[in-house]
């Protein structure tokens, strides 16, 4: 059989300190071997099959090294699959496992579909027939439970973006069908090269926008970046704790963010959290004390959801409401730990400056009032009062393919235009534009266009 | 009486658009073929618009005439004027539009039916279809007669059930008057085909001699020779002009005023209509801010006062729309002569025919045009065609044809149809093809040709020429894209003129007229060719190199879907024995039954999880088949 290449991490995402991007199909080799810089000027494509090799992982568009790995090829038939099969090791954690994954994507290779692995394998023959059954088992399970985590992923902002984008493309496409289909109507505005570009333009640079943060790595996974304060001795540190601890955590210590901030990611009751201890910070605060400062401010400047802990055994001191002064404007829960102390603190004035935000009172140390927080937290993000201020969902290697796709095709509108090509052929690759979007959220059906076509304009007999 | 009309290849009902291309078709390819229909006055009448083309549908009609159907070659025999749209735009978008005679193409295509060999035209109503064990056999109609065939081609357009609605009156009608038909309505129902009630529209008409057209502005014809049939060499040059007015403020407000009064608007008509040709009224409602709407006047004949008023399609009552022409500016005293009226009719939900037309329910019988569905002139006649060819080839013994999506736009209407279904008259629009820039309106010629002359519907004389054409194209091509043009001064100087850069270095021709600002034209002085270049050489020849870039990208998906569409699904295979498939997907799959995972992948509700199990299952080579024992 005749099939394009497929790549994939092969390894459970989180799990495992090596994760594996494997590729199979016949570009393969020849596709890793274009992005792989072994030792010695070594070529994959010459080395001898089933056999592992050393070497960097190179980004041909910059020269950049991405990834220290080991590379794996194996060439068909002796394969899982049956076809070449190369397996990229990578050590680096998360990001860089993405890195090389969208390196490869962006050199010829399409992602995977959920079990398409195995599915190649058996179509090659490579699995018994017997086993079709458990075939199509796998196919449907990983193809629904994929289905559930992208329809999850895709609440919010990213999928909003993408459908003002989507918008605005059909918009512009159904306004040139309009000129085609109706030349007759006079009254249709028609659409112009400067026009157009300028709606292209505007596409890409709000896809740029969405693949920046994808870049950046800055959030590696979905999640509200939730930022605990709080003046020293509070608690912060055992709220982290127990909030990992209650919910397990998916991954820890991410490398290439700054030590001294610790982040989990959690999941409380299906509300993704990246929680930022800034407690580190205080740690190191003879030494670079302001630098520290500033950090902190900064992140809680840009965090989605504050937890502000306060002393239930202490009174309201100067800095706790100068904490309060800080959030000001921003989603916060209030929480007063250590209730199984004496009281010394204002509670009235507790709630008083928390103005309408929720107040939890806790004792981490016997585990109460944890439930309370959590049903906080829940509330706030299900009654929609959070939003994400980063694009963060933009972090799955499906969703970095089908962007980058969709900028080539903005960006091969765009040079259409600057050469004068017509208007109606410049459309094709807008069009291909909006249908890559629309993979992202799931949605390609070309009826839509014509519904747009009859709804923004008024044409007729 | 009941009584033996006599024994046929093929049968077809109806000598609408697509009656009319059925009929000649299967009689021009050898079949025995009688065409039965219900008026031998009306054949291919026009009960709309008095034009055939326009985006898309133009293109069709070239498509048709290349197949070596009849379309193209009538209009260019009776139109009154002719056009070129979007000569601005691309080529992928260009299309021809003609006004017709609207009689003239009546005689015409009489004309033709009658002159032709294979065929016998017979004025009459078919009742009832001859069934036996899901195979049909033939006709009966009001007379009593049978007529037996070995495949029948239903084409009844709106007739089926139909109903005229003027404002509160409602009755039972074929399209202007004509007789419904009723009981084949109901026997395909009992039959156990499932028919829908779609709706449709007219403006109404009035007489030329009470327009001022002083008040309107004039729209002429191109004033070059145009022609939608590649045989055609002779071309009418006395066009007559259509002209231009505009709704007012007065028309919107008398439509506001009596909106209660529309059958639309009162709840009278429960038909779907098409979103593409709302009535005035509901253009007014849903474009209330919109201060004024076109109307075009559309003289229906040389030999006829009578204007068509398009843009004024109504079911408001008569008194009303009387007062609404008085509103016009031009229409001021304008004599009605006929009423706009709406038309409810049935159609069969077209998800019941294979790609071929003929009926997943019925074998031998093939449904085309209206009744399926669709709405225009072009759409029936290119439906017609291929159930003509389809009914024929089947009644010979011979393969059927399917064309596919970068192939025509028949092939995306017909795929539409029978993979998507319609949930209201559909109408061939550009955007619906996904591969437009294959689908010119120049090279319908060079896409299809082959098929018809391999169907025996082109002449050998003009596939010869054809042919002649091709090898004239590539020549040219390979020319230009070995001949190199030097940087001389003359050359700098008629590329400076062009509003070009100069050439740095010797370029290859081909190269030079990739460049936006230069033409054949140019290239021609640049690089002259020894001998003389046909026009519709030249034309194909500046398209392909101009646009090869896009071109190549739009043959490459065609590529991709090829390996889709050649893998295909055996006609009785058993969704209900493939475990793992969604339950919607099942569903969908099991009523559309599509021939090729192409085809399936199109369906809506089947998703890439049904596909990959479906292509398990197919690879495996151990389908679940319905077992007949
Ligand atoms: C009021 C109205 C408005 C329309 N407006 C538009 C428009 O704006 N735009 C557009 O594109 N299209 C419009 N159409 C549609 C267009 O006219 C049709 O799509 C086209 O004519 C369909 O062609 P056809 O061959 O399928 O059917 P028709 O042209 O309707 O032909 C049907 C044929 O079947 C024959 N027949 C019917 N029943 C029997 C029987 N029982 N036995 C024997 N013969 C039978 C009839 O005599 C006739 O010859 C309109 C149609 C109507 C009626
Ligand atoms: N009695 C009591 N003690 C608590 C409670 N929560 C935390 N503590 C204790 O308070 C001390 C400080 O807790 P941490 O979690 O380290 O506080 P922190 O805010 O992170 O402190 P810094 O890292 O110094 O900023 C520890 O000794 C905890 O055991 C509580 O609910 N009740």
């Amino acid at each position: 059989m005749d099939f394009d290449t497929i790549a994939a991490i092969s390894t459970p995402m989180g799990e495992g300190a090596i994760a594996i991007v494997r590729l199979s199909g016949n570009e393969a080799v020849s596709i890793a071997d274009h992005i792989f810089k072994g030792v010695g000027g070594k070529r994959l494509k010459d080395v001898p099959s089933h056999t592992i090799h050393y070497g960097h992982i190179i980004d041909p568009a910059n020269g950049q090294t991405v990834e220290e790995v080991m590379v794996a090829v194996m060439r068909a038939p002796k394969t899982f699959t049956r076809e070449d099969v190369v397996e990229i090791n990578c050590h680096g954690g998360l990001i860089s496992v993405n890195r090389v994954l969208q390196l490869v994507l962006t050199n010829g290779a399409r992602l995977a579909e959920p079990g398409e692995f195995t599915k190649r394998a058996f179509l090659n023959g490579r699995i018994d027939l017997s086993q079709a059954e458990a075939v199509i088992d796998l196919i449907r399970a990983k193809t629904d439970r994929a289905m559930n985590v992208a329809l999850s992923q895709m609440e919010g902002r990213l999928s909003n973006m993408i459908r003002h984008l989507r918008q605005t493309i059909l918009e512009t496409l159904a306004h040139v069908e309009v000129n085609i289909d109706y030349p007759e109507y006079d009254d249709v505005e028609e659409m112009t090269h400067q026009l157009l570009m300028e709606k292209a333009k505007y596409v890409r640079e709000q896809i740029d926008r969405l693949l920046q943060t994808a870049q950046q790595g800055k959030i590696l996974r979905e999640g509200l970046a939730t930022v605990i304060i709080g003046r020293p001795n509070v608690g912060k540190s055992s709220l982290l704790n127990s909030l990992v601890h209650e919910n397990k955590a998916i991954v820890t210590d991410i490398p290439g963010t700054t030590r001294d901030v610790i982040e989990e990611y959690v999941n409380v009751r299906g509300v993704p959290l990246k929680l930022i201890d800034t407690a580190g910070i205080r740690e190191t605060e003879d030494i670079v004390e302001r630098i520290g400062v500033e950090r902190s401010r900064q992140m809680v400047k840009e965090a989605d959801l504050i937890l502000l802990v306060l002393n239930f055994n202490e009174e309201l001191t100067k800095e706790d409401e100068e904490l309060f002064e800080t959030v000001k404007g921003m989603d916060v829960i209030v929480i007063v730990n250590k209730t199984d102390l004496p009281q010394k603190i204002d509670m009235e004035r507790v709630i008083q400056l928390a103005n309408g935000h929720p107040v939890v009172t806790t004792s981490l140390l016997e585990e109460r009032g944890i439930e309370e927080l959590e049903e906080a937290i829940s509330q706030l993000f299900f009654t929609g009062a959070v939003e994400a201020s980063d694009l963060t969902y933009v972090s799955n290697s499906r969703h970095i393919a089908l962007l980058h796709q969709a900028k080539k095709a903005v960006e091969e509108a765009i040079s259409g235009i600057e050469t004068g090509i017509p208007i109606d052929i410049v459309q094709i690759d807008l069009t291909r534009a909006w249908e890559l979007l629309g993979e992202i959220i799931g949605d390609t059906i070309h009826e839509s266009l014509i519904d747009q076509l009859f709804s923004q304009f008024c044409l007729g007999k | 009486m009941e009584y033996h009309g006599g024994s046929y290849d093929v049968i077809v009902v109806g000598a609408g658009h697509a009656g009319c291309e059925a009929g000649l078709a299967a009689a021009r390819i050898g079949a025995k073929t009688l065409m039965i229909t219900l008026n031998l006055d009306m054949v291919a009448f026009m009960p709309c618009n008095p034009s055939i083309g326009g985006p898309a549908k133009g293109i069709v009609v070239r498509e048709i005439d290349a197949l070596g159907g009849e379309m193209a070659k009538n209009i260019d025999k009776t139109y009154i004027q002719i056009r070129m749209l979007n000569t601005g735009k691309g080529p992928a978008v260009r299309a021809l539009r003609a006004q017709a005679d609207k009689f003239l193409y009546q005689h015409e295509m009489k004309k033709t039916l009658e002159n032709e060999e294979n065929l016998t035209l017979l004025q009459g109503k078919v009742e009832r279809l001859i069934v036996e064990d899901g195979v049909c056999k033939g006709v009966v109609t009001h007379t009593g007669a049978h007529y037996y065939a070995k495949t029948v081609v239903i084409t009844t357009g709106t007739f089926l059930r139909g109903e005229i609605i003027i404002g509160d009156i409602k009755y039972s009608s074929g399209p202007n008057n004509q007789q419904p038909s009723i009981k084949l309505s109901e026997h395909l129902e009992e039959l156990g085909f499932e028919l829908v009630r779609f709706k449709t529209g007219t403006p109404p008409r009035v007489n030329s001699r009470s327009i001022d057209y002083s008040k309107t502005e004039i729209q002429p014809g191109d004033d070059v020779p145009r022609a939608f049939s590649y045989e055609t060499t002779e071309y009418i040059t006395d066009q007559l002009p259509c002209w231009l007015t505009y709704t007012t403020e007065e028309t919107h407000q008398i439509i506001d005023k009596n909106l209660h009064l529309s059958p639309m608007y009162s709840g009278m008509i429960k038909g779907t209509g098409p979103r593409y040709c709302p009535s005035i009224e509901d253009k007014i409602v849903r474009f209330h801010d919109k201060p004024r709407h076109q109307i075009f006047l559309e003289p229906e004949g040389r030999n006829t006062e009578e204007v068509y008023v398009q843009g004024l399609s109504t079911s408001l009552p008569e008194h009303i729309q009387r007062q609404i022409l008085a509103t016009i500016p031009g229409l001021e005293q304008a004599q009605l002569m006929r009423a706009g009226y709406a038309i409810e009719y049935d159609a069969v939900v077209p998800t019941q025919l294979w790609p071929t037309l003929e009926t997943k329910l019925v074998k031998n019988l093939y449904t085309a045009g209206q009744i399926n569905g669709t709405s225009g002139y072009e759409e029936a006649a290119g439906q017609g065609l291929i159930a003509g060819i389809n009914a024929a080839r089947r009644a010979l013994g011979k393969e059927e044809l399917i064309l596919s999506r970068s192939d025509a736009y028949i092939g995306v209407l017909i795929d539409d149809l029978v993979t998507k279904g319609t949930n209201e008259p559909y109408r061939l629009l550009t955007s619906r093809a996904e591969y437009r820039l294959l689908l010119r309106h120049d090279n319908a010629d060079l896409r299809l040709t082959d098929i018809g002359y391999n169907i025996g519907l082109i002449s050998e004389e003009r596939y010869q020429k054809f042919l002649a054409k091709k090898a004239a194209i590539e020549k040219e091509k390979k020319r230009l894209q070995t001949y190199i043009i030097k940087p001389t001064p003359e050359v700098q100087e008629v590329i400076r003129q062009a509003g070009g850069s100069e050439l740095k270095d010797g370029i290859r021709a081909a190269d030079l007229l990739k460049r936006p600002e230069m033409t054949y034209e140019h290239i021609q002085l640049l690089a002259p060719a020894d001998e003389d270049i046909p026009a519709d050489v030249v034309e194909q020849v500046e398209i392909q190199i101009k646009y090869e870039g896009y071109i190549e990208k739009s043959l490459q998906q065609v590529e991709r879907l090829k390996k889709m569409e050649n893998k295909k699904i055996p006609e009785d295979i058993d969704y209900d024995a493939i475990t793992g498939l969604a339950t919607e997907a099942r569903q969908k799959l099991k009523q559309v039954r599509p021939l090729s995972i192409a085809q399936a992948s199109r369906i809506s509700g089947v998703n890439p999880a049904d596909i990959s199990i479906l292509l398990v299952y197919l690879e495996q080579g151990r389908i679940a088949r319905v077992s007949n024992e």
